[in-house]
């Protein structure tokens, strides 16, 4: 039987990979927003796309941190308190754009719409951009001690590389949330709108995602790893034949592509990083790893029953929320108010 | 300040704040989905359509309390690696896994159903939305659970041992089972019913009184609304006097605490005041009744409770030298305040329970307009009770495993636990006020008319 604690590295994958596919668009869908449209009512169609699925989303983070806590908890203790200040400004974002979700259509008044839809793209871009520091970060590896401690302070986590990571996670998710965007919309101008946005940012999101992968290859012993390397540069052939496709106008074909683009990427750091967890800059063997950093087996194998039986049936009722709103979203959807 | 004890403040602020919004998702829902359950099943058409709206009203005030509780709610989650990392590493075996069963089994199924249930009015039948809010009620109420299985383990540890310098689970059930858990949870649930039927009386009640037009409909929440608050407080002082006797074996620390009982006595008085003087460990000045602490432990005249002093030396000569008394005074007062607005919530719920069923709340004008006034009644008793529940328990984060200032994340400094600090605590007023005024602005927009009256 495989080793619980490998077990638990997989699901932890599997939960942050549906975490950066769903929030991946949530994300690129708020950040993009301004950008897209002045007009507080348009504006208001293109966040109904996830009004009613955010919340859910969001949950695939807060169950990787939870899974991470109960399977690695020295991962979970070193990681968190080493990003305190970066984790302050991400819950800082979440916070207002969650919020501003529910606050923004309740009251008439332009200006108030227009606080919270800023509220809303700063809320999107910034843990976007941050998640792929940290990503990056793990990768390449922090000042962490003997005792798992973290030694450095916050911009010991901004290094070029880590900020390349930033951006090119910022970009794929606003391209995700574009080709998204296509897909749920219903009228033609909005469409259009976003496909044109999508080739800009899949332009830029291209650029960054290359720099990414010279400097992964430079800073990291990814590549090392032939299941890595062949997922990264398999994410990069999928973002580019989604970025052919968008251009010729077939966004389900995008959005399926950089789905799989946003899973390979997500398997090729995590297939970097095995059986680490979290690499340390100041000795390889200060690294916390799958043995070092996990639970007790006791507690590893009744949270794997668990996730055993209800990840499936949160599939099940997500997919089925998507079911119930597969309609594109019409001027008339995004003014009912609650 | 240190990084310790700012962490600690950091804790409290957004904790507290937390669990403003928390009683209200965790009652309201049930409320709300009782009132669902009341449109879908009512033959009355006049009813029918003043229900549904009222299910919308309240339904809104519940979507603004739960979105301010979601992300306030992460900030919780995130604490306990970025400040106290020590205290997860040495509990990550254990917390973690009810934290991870909370997101799994709780937090996918609230989010995921209110977000059906908000915007899917029209896309399904009557029966399944109304099954949505249930939903997210038993979801919301599955995350306390959860939450408070963590939360107890740290009051009385159980089915754990400490090996590799950690504390690790042997027995999964015990923790789940933990009778302290029983009782922290049932308090909680019951408190959150009656936090929830406060709000909806006060809100009623400033309806009747200004909005001639929503007057009918809202006399009938005042009904439903006192109703749901008495039956909350009423099992909340159940559940609470016997979490209490629980308390002697399984926390005496805290529970003599509590009434300031320095020493051991048999029987062992009830203070109702006292001058603690925290120095020299005694009280300068009280009133007591007689043997009334035993009565109400033992539910007869006689028994010895030990006393703080006495415990004191207990623990010195168990875990080594130290200081094992918590703040007396904040206990002592804590606790007088949860009982006396108690007791005075009860009156209240009686009030409005009787002026709703009586119709004829407009009598009392003076009550209606207090109420909404005594809003922050329950929010304060809900906060003491927490102070008294984790106050209590210092100077442990896990009591007798693990101390608070052991806990605190080494890496951090003081300055940036003072930036987050403030960040936090200004975010949230903010907030507060936007949330506020919004769900003010919609209180007195929104009108209910009920015209089953003329029909007949």
């Amino acid at each position: 039987m495989m080793d619980l604690t490998v077990i638990w590295f997989i699901l932890i994958v599997v939960l942050f990979t549906g975490f950066f596919i769903l929030e991946g668009f949530d994300y690129g869908v708020g950040g993009l927003m301004p950008f897209l449209s002045d007009d507080t009512k348009e504006r208001g169609e293109i966040l109904r796309t996830i009004t009613p699925v955010w919340d859910g989303n969001e949950v695939w983070m807060i169950t990787a941190g939870g899974a991470m806590f109960a399977a690695f908890p020295h991962v979970y203790a070193t990681m968190f308190s080493a990003f305190y200040l970066a984790l302050f400004l991400m819950l800082v974002a979440l916070i207002l754009r969650g919020v501003a979700f529910d606050l923004r259509g309740r009251h008439e008044s332009v200006g108030w719409q227009k606080f919270w839809d800023g509220a809303i793209c700063f809320g999107s871009v910034v843990p976007a951009f941050l998640w792929g520091v940290a990503v990056t970060d793990l990768i390449a590896g922090i000042p962490i001690n003997e005792k798992m401690i973290y030694t450095g302070g916050f911009f010991d986590l901004l290094s070029p590389y880590s900020i390349i990571g930033g951006l090119a996670f910022l970009f794929v998710f606003l391209y995700h949330g574009a080709s998204f965007l296509t897909l749920r919309l219903a009228r033609e101008k909005l469409i259009g709108r976003c496909q044109s946005m999508a080739m800009k940012v899949g332009g830029l999101a291209t650029i960054f995602f290359v720099a990414c992968m010279g400097l992964t290859m430079q800073y990291t012993d990814l590549f090392t790893k032939p299941v890595a390397a062949v997922a990264l540069c398999g994410a990069a052939v999928f973002f580019l034949v989604a970025l052919g496709s968008m251009k010729k106008g077939n966004g389900k074909a995008s959005f399926c592509l950089t789905t799989l683009a946003i899973a390979a990427t997500t398997v090729a750091f995590f297939a970097g990083l095995f059986p680490r967890l979290m690499v340390s800059s100041l000795n390889p063997a200060y690294s916390l790893t799958i043995t070092n950093a996990s639970s007790s087996p006791y507690t590893l194998s009744i949270m794997t029953v668990a996730a055993g039986i209800f990840v499936p049936i949160v599939l099940i009722y997500q997919a089925w929320s998507y079911y119930i709103f597969r309609k594109r979203v019409t001027p008339k959807d995004a003014e009912e108010h609650y | 300040m240190d990084a310790l004890l700012l962490s600690r403040w950091q804790f409290a602020i957004t904790t507290v704040y937390h669990f403003l919004f928390v009683p209200i998702t965790l009652g309201l829902s049930i409320f709300v989905a009782l009132l669902e359950t009341c449109y879908v099943r009512t033959k009355r058409p006049a009813w029918k359509e003043t229900s549904r709206k009222l299910v919308r009203f309240f339904g809104t005030l519940f979507i603004i309390n739960f979105s301010m509780g979601v992300v306030t709610g992460i900030v919780q989650e995130f604490h306990f690696g970025m400040n106290w990392s020590e205290y997860a590493r040495f509990m990550g075996d254990i917390f973690g896994a009810p934290l991870a069963l909370e997101a799994l089994t709780a937090f996918f199924l609230e989010s995921t159903f209110i977000g059906i249930w908000i915007f899917g009015w029209d896309k399904l039948s009557e029966k399944a939305h109304c099954i949505c809010i249930w939903i997210v009620a038993f979801a919301s109420n599955l995350s306390a659970f959860w939450i408070l299985v963590a939360n107890s383990f740290m009051q009385h540890p159980v089915g754990y041992a400490i090996s590799n310098g950690r504390a690790e689970m042997t027995d999964f059930l015990a923790l789940i089972t933990n009778p302290y858990v029983i009782g922290e949870y049932s308090h909680t649930l019951f408190s959150a019913i009656a936090t929830a039927g406060f709000l909806v009386i006060a809100v009623s009640a400033w309806k009747i009184l200004h909005d001639e037009v929503s007057r009918q409909a809202f006399t009938q929440t005042l009904k439903a609304g006192g109703i749901f608050m008495l039956l909350g407080l009423f099992a909340a002082m159940g559940s609470g006097h016997m979490h209490t006797q629980y308390l002697a074996q399984a926390n005496p620390m805290k529970l003599s605490s509590f009434e300031a009982l320095w020493e051991t006595e048999d029987p062992a008085p009830f203070a109702i005041i006292a001058d603690i003087n925290e120095v020299e460990h005694k009280n300068d000045m009280e009133i007591t009744i007689p043997a009334m602490f035993s009565m109400m432990l033992y539910n007869e005249p006689s028994g010895v409770v030990t006393g703080i002093n006495q415990l004191q030396e207990e623990y010195a000569a168990q875990y080594g030298p130290g200081e094992y008394r918590p703040d007396v005074t904040g206990m002592f007062w804590s606790f007088r305040i949860m009982i006396g607005l108690g007791g005075l919530m009860l009156l209240l719920a009686f009030v409005a329970a009787y002026l709703g069923w009586k119709k004829c709340p407009m009598n009392f004008p003076i009550f209606l307009k207090l109420l909404p006034w005594l809003l922050p009644l329950p929010f304060i008793t809900n906060s003491v009770g927490w102070y008294i529940a984790e106050g209590g328990r210092q100077p442990w984060i896990v009591f007798g495993l693990q101390k608070t200032s052991e806990a605190v994340s080494p890496n951090l400094t003081s300055s940036d636990v003072w930036l987050t600090m403030v960040g936090f605590t200004l975010i949230y007023l903010v907030l507060a006020i936007a949330a506020l005024w919004i769900a003010v602005g919609f209180i007195k927009k929104t009108h209910i008319a009920f015209d089953e009256g003329r029909k007949a």
